[in-house]
């Protein structure tokens, strides 16, 4: 049976935002282009547009997320919609409703847009699937699947330093098996045409057919690091010491973890990258967190652009 | 009731009949085939004028969700939808609850399904009590309520030492044990075949090893006890490539594929479709190819229809939190009409598959029709395609990842014990 890219309305046009996976090259530029307009109203006094007035946005979270909550909220307000905040890890969902319900009582107030986090994979196409046709899902992370908007901003923040993703060489390090972020970027940047996608990781930490998903795999950091444009660190999980994924967090950081020296190996101009929140010591040394190649501020910044980019283009109202 | 079938094509795969044939019932038993048996009366004709008439369906793994988990399908609903899909003998998996695995249970079973005059129901008696894998289950019992093979449901294979012990107490009384090779450690809280779709979607997974190696132990432990093992729904290449060397080396096993995986691969599941939320999961295209081989050849015996009706609110739900299984035992002859045409087969070779072969596999007298076997009778039209929908299902659950598309295969009439027990 063919199934239409559930994202797209019939017309090819975005209607939810789930995954990166299968976006043409047009829409990835189309929301990184618009968020370019948006950089320059978080920078501005009065950091608020008018564009999204009157619209309800439910912050649908079923796993507790401080961060990407408030920069989807704060994305929100700037474009003057209504905000409302449920963290369903501790509410509803506790008393033994069931996702959807949980959905369709949203929706019958009037729900514009959801932003949903869910601990498994494939909840937000669930709920895509489910509402009516006038209501958007963005994804805000669903298992180990995706995190479109996490790998939107990095590729704002990759155009923005490196200009042009035709001739980069980018690394992504760590637990790439668990990571929706990891997927969501792989598949952004080869659409955008990165030409050589790294992934560096102990074997426990990669999924059985990654090869398959157009990256080439690393076992050596000292390799895998040589020449390389962008460095994309990825979280580490205390739990993984507990599914024998690894032994310590200590011998993690002597073969994987970026230190300076590792960083050497890469281009001198290279940038470092996070998605957070960090585990300094970890997957990362502060030295290299907080040094000049680092942008894991700007990051922050452009996140909430992008994710303005996203919120505006799936209701249609743009600048 | 006296009936006559007459201008049918009748197949009858285990003695090798494929012609047209009048068949005469009286008393439940068939009483003629061909010639008409002196002073026939037929108190009822069905004209079977372009339609096959065989044996009735064996299907080797119905769930019936009795006792216990009626909320997902009762025995009613289930058993006519078995009627429906020409099925008139059916085994079902010992993992209710509670499970079966006292005599009691059994007959109450037994008698429960009896009472509805519908298939003939067998169940398979829990190897071990409570299905907990730790002490061994009264099979001898249990046999005498009415168990006539034993086996433990998906994901709880016990310990090596207590799946030897069972194996060779069940070889006692030359009992056969069933079982789906599934090592528990390997599986965890995996949802989908180790492949590139799994991959994709972030699913947690099932690698192809934790059914060989459960294989690998199987066929040793069977040359180990000598009883007849019975492996259920296999779902790898690989695993295929083992009992076929098994088979070779003369050990007494034998093993099935569900409908589900002959026709699909990991790439059903899309964009997590939880349809396809199966056990074993949907494995790889060449996983799939060579199950298809395997059954032709004949390293498989069997097809079941892993009939496992779910309510439907457990399959809206997030692909790994979703109910698993898929509702089957009406899907079970289109599916093998529908594999056997593309393999170009004759129909008695694939309905061999669902007949004579799951009989003898079950150890039950069935699956074949000759003057003087109980008449249970399936009449179907081969050339009928009729649309998978939920209206045209009769079981109560209503997920299965072939709906909406048209196969082949209109059941006419279902005949058990001589009667009439489904007409359309």
């Amino acid at each position: 049976m063919i199934n239409r890219n559930p994202q797209l309305d019939e017309n090819g046009a975005l209607q939810h935002l789930l995954t990166t996976e299968g976006l043409p090259v047009s829409i990835l530029l189309h929301i990184l282009d618009t968020a370019e307009s948006f950089v320059g109203v978080t920078e501005r006094d009065v950091k608020k547009i008018p564009l999204l007035r009157g619209k309800s946005i439910f912050n649908l979270f079923f796993e507790s997320s401080t961060r990407t909550r408030t920069t989807f909220e704060i994305a929100a307000k700037r474009l003057s919609a209504d905000v409302i905040n449920l963290n369903i890890a501790v509410s509803a969902q506790s008393k033994g409703e069931t996702l959807l319900d949980t959905v369709d009582n949203l929706s019958a107030m009037n729900a514009d847009m959801f932003v949903v986090r869910h601990a498994q994979s494939g909840a937000a196409h669930l709920i895509a699937k489910h509402v009516r046709s006038d209501i958007h899902v963005i994804n805000a992370g669903d298992g180990s699947h995706a995190h479109p908007t996490q790998a939107l901003l990095d590729m704002f923040t990759i155009r923005r330093y490196k200009h042009d993703f035709r001739n980069l060489r980018v690394a992504i390090i760590g637990d790439i098996l668990h990571s929706r972020v990891a997927r969501s970027q792989i598949h952004a940047l080869t659409t955008l045409g990165v030409p050589e996608v790294r992934v560096i990781a102990p074997k426990t930490l990669l999924p059985k057919m990654v090869e398959r998903l157009g990256v080439h795999v690393y076992h050596d950091m000292a390799k895998g690091l040589k020449d390389v444009d962008v460095l994309m660190m990825l979280r580490l999980q205390n739990e993984r010491m507990k599914g024998a994924n690894l032994p310590s967090a200590e011998e993690y950081f002597k073969y994987y973890g970026l230190t300076a020296e590792k960083l050497s190996l890469a281009r001198r101009d290279a940038i470092v990258m996070h998605p957070g929140p960090m585990n300094r010591g970890v997957e990362i040394d502060s030295a290299v967190a907080d040094g000049k190649q680092s942008v894991i501020l700007p990051q922050v910044t452009f996140g909430i652009a992008v994710r303005m980019a996203v919120m505006s283009i799936l209701t249609g109202n743009q600048v | 009731m006296r009936i006559h079938i007459k201008n049918g094509r009748f197949i009858d795969p285990r003695n090798d009949i494929d012609s047209i044939q009048d068949i005469f019932i009286a008393k439940g038993k068939v009483v003629g085939i061909g010639e008409v048996p002196v002073e026939f009366q037929a108190s009822r004709i069905i004209d079977a004028q372009s339609l096959i008439v065989c044996p009735g369906l064996v299907d080797l793994s119905v769930r019936l969700r009795e006792p216990g988990l009626e909320y997902k399908a009762t025995l009613e609903s289930e058993m006519n939808a078995a009627v429906a899909g020409g099925v008139t003998s059916i085994a079902c998996p010992p993992d209710t609850d509670p499970p079966l695995d006292e005599p009691g249970l059994v007959e109450m079973l037994k008698h429960r399904a009896k009472n509805l005059n519908q298939a003939h129901v067998y169940p398979i008696g829990a190897l071990t009590q409570g299905l907990k894998g730790e002490r061994l289950t009264e099979m001898a019992e249990l046999n005498d309520a009415g168990c006539v093979v034993f086996g433990q449901p998906d994901g709880l294979l016990p310990n090596l030492r207590v799946l030897m012990q069972a194996m060779r107490y069940a070889s006692t009384f030359n009992f056969s044990v069933w079982l789906r090779p599934q090592e528990i450690s390997l599986t965890g809280d995996g949802v989908a075949h180790d492949g590139e779709v799994a991959t994709r979607l972030g699913l947690l997974t099932i690698p192809v090893c934790a059914e060989t190696i459960a294989i690998s132990n199987i066929i040793l432990l069977t040359k180990e006890t000598g009883v007849k093992v019975h492996l259920c729904r296999i779902s790898s290449a690989e695993g295929l490539t083992m009992i076929r060397a098994a088979k070779q080396q003369g050990l007494p096993i034998t093993c099935d594929v569900t409908i589900n995986h002959l026709h699909l691969s990991d790439m059903d599941i899309g964009f997590f479709d939880s349809n396809c939320h199966l056990m074993p999961p949907l494995r790889g295209f060449e996983d799939r190819d060579a199950l298809r081989q395997g059954l032709l050849n004949g390293t498989i015996d069997a097809i079941c229809s892993d009939h496992a009706p779910v309510d439907e609110d457990a399959k809206l739900l997030p692909f790994g939190q979703s109910d698993i299984g898929a509702t089957g035992v009406e899907l079970l002859l289109p599916l093998t009409l529908k594999w056997g045409t593309e393999m170009h087969l004759s129909l008695p070779k694939m309905l061999a598959k669902i007949t004579s072969e799951p009989a003898r596999i079950l150890g039950i007298d069935a699956g074949h029709l000759s003057v003087g076997s109980a008449a249970d009778i399936c009449i179907f039209d081969p050339d009928h395609y009729w649309k998978v929908t939920s209206s045209a299902i009769l079981s109560q659950g209503k997920n299965t990842p072939f709906m909406g598309m048209e196969l082949p295969g209109g059941i006419k009439y279902t005949l058990v014990n001589g009667h009439i027990v489904y007409e359309h």
